[in-house]
């Protein structure tokens, strides 16, 4: 690998650029019209224009990245997250190029992009999936059994339901008996299928992943994450290890993780998500991505390890540089993801021109970012300007370090979500690490509500 | 006629039409209410309704469907009165 294209912007493309310098890899960036004068064309050895300012006529054209490519004498490409890096379509047509595409091959990406499938996977690698009744149960009695071997709470869903609907929670048997026939006559009235299954609900959820490297033959876990902070499913803050999670489940989580790697073979950086149930201390495979995410920071942080250039290295074909003795957490690590919306106005997304930005440093703080002063936030893409990543000894001192580094953090024109996070970490329920995944959200319309 | 121009009060991209496979909220020389919705803008990934903020007959579109636009730019024309 000698020159890497980079198929994305913001401040991944900034932190993938860093990584190949590091590693003497020359960088080519690719760039909207937006993005001319932005960090990550700038960075680059070179840097070509793919389109005009929306995503969908620039980043996620990939003939428009290919030509790049050819024209600029690229050998790889880095799809960094979100855009088309879970596209196996696009991961195909980067190899059938004769590029090297940074990440796992594309037959991977599309069976772990399908939900059914992936599950299928998990299950033939022993990993746990939330307890269900495979399809259809035809009756109540047929229900009451099953939901005695997927254990209550149950969710009681209609087979022909979406986006949350057709969606009952029932506490006990009793409950199951009475809801179950009203429920299916109004699936059948809605949806016109009557059709009901079952899967444990899982009352005090935390969402817990797993970071994972893998270089085809053996695989490696980088431990886990905490990412249960959440706001309409998007992650606003998330910690290395995770609080919460006893020794023993961490052992049994990244053991599966590693495990459904080696199912399928896995080539890259990757993550497996899962849904811990708080009460029962039971854990449940929810997805893989394969891909590098937003939060990798934070493990990087407390393992000492460069996630982006190992996978970089990866993908030029080298084996993995380190067996699982070698990987341990030192003290804790939080992400903060700051974005350009304004908190006091329902998160109303905030473009613009930027002023004076000042961003948190000094001992154990790091800031990846692309924002720079006098620059723009384009409305065309996602809302992200820093992620603020603060080490600690242990958590508490982590959290100490995060007050003074979020305090610092100010940029002039843009409204951000910064000062949010300062409130955030004096709650008590933060500190003490009492938390779930609906837990932000609660906070958010309860702070709302004595506004 | 008096002429109300709808602005959209964010920058983005505009579009015509709630999806790309539904028709557009109105058809040029449609009549629109003032609360009702003349367009999408989307901004980092998420999406505003325009409303029409007049009521009377919209005869004519400044900007065409997926065009960027600023915080502030008039989009259409509503006739009212």
């Amino acid at each position: 690998m000698k020159r890497l294209l980079v198929a994305n912007r913001g401040e991944i493309a900034v932190r993938i650029i860093r990584a190949a310098r590091d590693l003497g890899i020359a960088t080519v960036a690719v760039h909207s019209k937006a993005d001319a004068d932005a960090l990550h064309t700038r960075l680059a050895d070179t840097a070509t224009e793919i389109g005009p300012s929306p995503a969908s006529k620039s980043y996620l054209v990939i003939d428009a990245i290919l030509a790049a490519a050819k024209e600029s004498g690229a050998d790889a490409v880095h799809p960094g997250y979100g855009f088309l890096s879970e596209r196996a379509g696009f991961a195909a047509a980067v190899a059938d190029a004769g590029l090297t595409f940074v990440g796992p091959d594309a037959s991977v990406i599309e069976r772990m992009g399908d939900k059914v499938a992936a599950r299928e996977i998990a299950r033939a690698a022993g990993v746990p999936t939330v307890p269900g009744t495979p399809g259809g149960v035809a009756d109540v009695d047929e229900a009451l059994a099953a939901a005695e071997d997927v254990g209550y709470p149950v969710m009681l869903k209609a087979a022909a339901g979406g986006g949350g609907r057709g969606i009952r929670v029932v506490d006990d048997a009793d409950a199951l008996r009475t809801a179950f026939g009203q429920a299916s006559q109004e699936a059948a009235k809605a949806f016109g299928d009557g059709t009901m299954y079952l899967e444990r609900f899982v009352t005090h959820a935390r969402h817990v992943e797993v970071q994972v490297l893998g270089d085809g033959s053996d695989a490696v876990h980088l431990l886990d994450r905490e990412c249960s902070l959440q706001r309409r499913r998007q992650k606003m803050v998330e910690e290395a290890v995770a609080p919460g999670v006893s020794d023993t489940l961490r052992k049994r989580m990244t053991e599966a993780s590693v495990a459904l790697c080696r199912q399928v073979g896995y080539r890259s950086a990757g993550t497996v998500e899962y849904l811990v149930d708080d009460d029962t201390g039971e854990f449940f495979f929810i997805e893989m991505n394969t891909r590098i995410q937003v939060e990798h920071p934070a493990t990087e942080l407390v393992t000492g390890l460069d996630i982006v250039a190992d996978q970089l290295r990866i993908a030029a074909g080298e084996p993995l540089r380190f067996v699982q003795d070698d990987v341990t957490a030192r003290g804790h690590a939080i992400e903060f993801r700051v974005c350009a919306e304004d908190p006091a106005n329902n998160f109303l997304p905030a473009p613009g021109a930027l002023g004076r930005v000042t961003l948190p440093a000094g001992p154990w703080v790091r800031c990846d970012t692309w924002a720079e002063p006098d620059g723009k936030v384009p409305p065309f893409y996602d809302s992200l300007l820093a992620k603020v990543i603060v080490w600690g000894a242990d958590r508490e001192e982590a959290i100490r370090r995060s007050r003074r580094a979020l305090a610092e953090f100010s940029v002039a024109g843009v409204a951000t979500t910064a000062g949010l996070f300062g409130e955030l970490l004096d709650e008590d329920w933060f500190t003490a690490g009492e938390f779930h995944t609906g837990t932000l959200e609660q906070w958010l319309a309860t702070r709302e509500g004595n506004a | 006629m008096p002429r109300h121009e709808v602005v959209s009060p964010i920058p983005g991209v505009f579009y015509r039409r709630p999806d790309p496979d539904s028709p557009p909220f109105v058809e040029d020389g449609g009549t629109v209410a003032a609360d009702q919705a003349v367009g999408l803008v989307e901004v980092m990934k998420s999406f505003h309704q325009v409303a029409a903020g007049a009521e009377g007959t919209l005869v004519e579109f400044l900007v065409g469907d997926e065009d960027e636009v600023d915080a502030g730019q008039p989009v259409a024309v509503v006739e009212t009165g």
